[in-house]
């Protein structure tokens, strides 16, 4: 069936084709002119919202989405200002940045890590993005940040709460401004102490990924540290949506509080599936049965109804919060949308802000010039209260809430209540803290 | 030419043509105007056209020639990937290294799966496949997470030892994938007139790796092998009657495709250094089972197209956001104007999988053959009336399974 003749000519011929193919991709190894990836040289400047639109953490993502096209819309001028107006720095002037009107691009991460980085890759190879912000899980939030980081664009995460985003994985392009699971451990553990005492068995159980796993470590030191114990620790699928498996075997375990590890669209079953089991009414070790999700969210809330009455978390920003602020963000959010947002487009809003600002002030969209706008930079007016961008690892600090499901909730968005405003003192830790150790920022990459 | 005949030689032309003016092909609108949106001829879009397409080759040989149908490959698109990026973790970055390891990984992956899932056939083949698939896609997500990395996939980092290269660049960031010093990153812009035509050295390599994973497939098909695989898939009891065993053709039929599927996981990684556990998925799996038959299980060229036409949907059609089809519908009276994006909005954006879906739909019942036979029936018109004698057939069309 094959012919293949080969003679002299014929030999020749084809490794002369080969070889020529071979040498192909050597003339194309020239690089463009400009400083940097994606310089915006028109009138306009394109951001790249990359957010989930599908899967667990749909709903956070399209508050996100929401956020950003309020943030855009008042950089270029438009609507009441929002947090404009509040912000300590005075750089934006509502004419685009640096005189650039703002465009966007959206995309899908599908809370997939792989989905994420090709939404992102086109968003700067396609669309000439300069800066890549979004995300709503922590495993995509460093993907897109190590994709970033090579590929010479800022990236200011989203939601995300991992301490790798900013611990292991961190990296010099990339900025949070969102709190992590060390934070949430060091707000938490007083207001559990005060409540449940400091003798509690703890059953844990965990979104199986990055985020996950430092915040079960955080939370389990947290209160390990009060004199609480930790039974077990049971990692579940990011993809479950039924959990009741999981929750049998907490009864017979002996524990007094359940962890729930989960965030979005997992916590919602989780919880539900908890409650569906009788956990809360539960006498175990003569103390009641206690559930506490340490990363809380309206949205969550929202989703979960009735069971998270009485539940206690934490949470980065809440829109009850009554600092100027907050109040602008709410008002001219709820003005635009008919609702009140979520801390996810509160935190996706802020950064916007802050990427505009740092642009303005160090007069350039050149990467290594907004990192050294933002490391160290210090602001308020932003909801959190006085909140510094730490140079060493490009984390927020900022006071922390913890909160609690309202018993009595007047309206549908009315569902958490701010116990406790934790100062920013309390959450701080060391930049080389063993939580947040082994990683490295390495140098600002302009690309290009 | 390369020991084959003119058809074919003609096929690989078009391919090779096809690949190779890609950037000018993929980008036929100007940058600024409205219909930029729709330009595909951006490097990672045009790489994962390329890798998808050996993927589907790939998938092919064992789908379309032996009719075994394997809801599992995506496990050795995934174990290429991970190999791949332990090589830039352990060796440093070059990417032949990896290349050649995904591919004997996958090959040796499949061996095992094959050897297991070949003992029966049909329905249950799929379905072991698919279990295997599973089992490898839990493994990589959760139990092996040291291997891994779990949910978060594996990445590099600036301790990575990699031996023969350096842990980090002067500047302190993690080094990139190359070929002899020649970055896969690395793009040449060429501006003319209003088009960007962007030329990626990656995709090149990736390109040229596909004509060489396509000639092979070629040769496969018209080889004595190719034949007894045919042979397999029309009546393997038969063969079996007459004394054959069909199980070594089965088993080296589904290693060589694993072993492209792995090509396409370790380019994968060669362009993008991460490997995550999705990639296994049975959607993943499922996919590469949608662009065969939406392109024409059993053709040469089908395959490729189908893994073009899908990947151009997720990465197109999901971008376009209602902000875009308020600009287009912009000369509409207002009312019309939310109207119209109103009919419009379940399709894109998140909904692409809906218009795949009914693309989809379509083919499968007006072209079983898939696109390939679509190509076949315009050409058939077309030469019917050319020569106007009316009688002939449209081409051969080759049955969809």
């Amino acid at each position: 069936m094959s012919n293949f003749n080969a003679s002299r000519r014929r030999v020749l011929k084809t490794g002369a084709i080969a070889g020529a193919g071979v040498a192909l991709p050597t003339i194309f190894t020239a690089s463009s002119a400009a400083a940097f990836t994606n310089e915006p040289t028109g009138s306009s400047v394109t951001l790249g919202f990359n957010v989930p639109q599908t899967g667990p953490y749909a709903d956070e993502g399209a508050d996100e989405l929401r956020a950003y096209e309020l943030a855009v819309e008042h950089l270029n001028g438009g609507g009441d200002g929002g947090m404009m107006n509040t912000f300590s720095s005075k750089a934006l002037q509502g004419n685009g940045i640096l005189g650039k009107k703002v465009e966007y691009v959206t995309g899908d991460t599908q809370t997939k890590s792989d989905a994420a980085r090709a939404s992102a890759k086109s968003m700067i190879e396609k669309d000439g993005a300069v800066m890549i912000t979004g995300g709503s899980s922590s495993g995509v939030a460093i993907a897109v940040q190590g994709l970033c980081q090579e590929a010479g664009v800022i990236f200011m995460a989203g939601l995300t709460h991992s301490n790798d985003t900013t611990g292991k994985d961190k990296k010099a392009n990339g900025f949070r401004h969102f709190f992590n699971g060390y934070m949430s451990g060091a707000a938490l553990a007083p207001v559990l102490k005060n409540l449940y005492g400091t003798d509690r068995v703890a059953y844990h159980l965990t979104a199986d990924y990055t985020w996950g796993w430092t915040q079960e470590e955080s939370i389990a030191a947290a209160t390990e540290a009060l004199g609480w114990q930790t039974v077990n620790k049971v990692r579940t699928p990011l993809a479950a949506t039924d959990f009741s498996s999981y929750i049998a075997p907490v009864l017979n375990s002996g524990a007094d509080v359940l962890v729930l590890n989960h965030y979005g669209g997992n916590m919602v079953n989780s919880l539900t599936n908890a409650v569906q089991f009788g956990l809360r009414e539960k006498v175990v070790n003569g103390k009641n049965f206690e559930i506490v999700v340490p990363l809380y969210s309206r949205l969550m809330a929202k989703g979960a109804g009735e069971n998270v009455k009485g539940i206690h978390g934490s949470t980065n920003w809440h829109w009850t919060l009554q600092d100027e602020g907050s109040m602008a963000f709410v008002k001219s959010f709820g003005t635009k949308y008919g609702f009140p947002p979520s801390q996810a487009a509160h935190t996706c809003y802020v950064q916007t802000l802050l990427y505009a600002d740092a642009v303005e002030r160090a007069g350039s969209f050149n990467p290594c010039a907004v990192v050294e706008a933002l490391e160290g930079f210090e602001f308020d007016g932003m909801g959190n209260g006085p909140t510094l961008y730490r140079a060493e690892d490009h984390q927020c600090f900022k006071d922390v809430l913890v909160v609690r499901g309202k018993e009595n909730p007047t309206s549908e968005f009315d569902l958490l209540e701010v116990v406790e405003v934790t100062p920013r003192a309390q959450v701080e830790y060391a930049p080389d803290h063993p939580m947040f150790a082994g990683g490295n920022l390495g140098a600002c990459n302009p690309g290009a | 030419m390369f020991g084959l005949d003119k058809k074919d030689t003609s096929k690989l032309i078009i391919v090779a043509c096809l690949a190779l003016l890609a950037p000018f092909i993929l980008n036929p609108f100007p940058t600024d105007s409205a219909l930029a949106q729709f330009n595909a001829g951006y490097p990672d879009l045009m790489q994962r056209f390329v890798i998808f397409g050996i993927f589907a080759i790939g998938f092919n040989i064992l789908f379309g020639l032996t009719g075994y149908l394997s809801f599992g490959h995506a496990a050795f698109l995934g174990v290429g990937s991970y190999s791949a990026v332990w090589m830039f973790k352990l060796i440093g970055m070059n990417v032949i290294p990896a290349i050649v390891l995904s591919v004997i990984v996958a090959g040796l992956f499949a061996l095992l799966i094959g050897f297991v899932s070949l003992r029966r056939s049909g329905i249950y083949f799929s379905i072991l496949t698919l279990a295997f698939a599973q089992m490898s896609f839990n493994l990589a997500y959760s139990v092996l997470t040291p291997i891994t990395n779990g949910e978060t996939g594996l990445q590099l980092t600036l301790e990575d030892p990699r031996i023969l290269g350096v842990s980090a660049t002067a500047d302190g960031s993690i080094p990139v994938t190359n070929l002899f010093g020649l970055e896969m990153r690395s793009t040449f812009e060429m501006a003319v007139g209003p088009w960007a035509f962007q030329f990626n050295a990656g995709y090149y390599l990736c390109a040229l790796i596909m004509l060489a994973a396509f000639y092979l497939s070629i040769r496969i098909f018209r080889s004595p092998f190719g034949m007894m695989l045919r042979a397999v898939k029309s009546n393997q009891q038969r063969m079996n009657y007459t004394g054959l065993n069909t199980r070594p053709y089965t088993l080296a039929a589904f290693v060589i495709s694993g072993m492209y599927a792995g090509l396409a996981g370790g380019l994968m990684a060669s362009m993008d250094p991460l490997a995550g556990a999705e990639r296994m998925q049975w959607t993943a799996s499922g996919e590469v089972v949608l662009m065969t038959i939406l392109g024409g299980a059993g053709t040469l060229i089908g395959p490729v197209l189908g893994a073009g036409f899908i990947k151009y949907f997720e990465n197109i059609f999901s971008k376009i956001n209602d902000n875009v089809l308020h600009t287009w519908f912009s000369f509409l009276p207002d009312g019309m104007e939310d109207a119209v994006v109103f009919i419009i909005h379940p399709f894109i954006g998140k909904g692409w999988h809906l218009t795949l879906g009914i693309l989809f739909m379509l083919v499968v019942i007006f072209l079983p053959g898939g696109l390939v036979e679509g190509g076949q029936r315009i050409k058939g018109w077309l030469s019917r009336r050319k020569s106007k004698d009316g009688g002939k057939a449209a081409g051969e069309t080759n049955p969809a399974e």
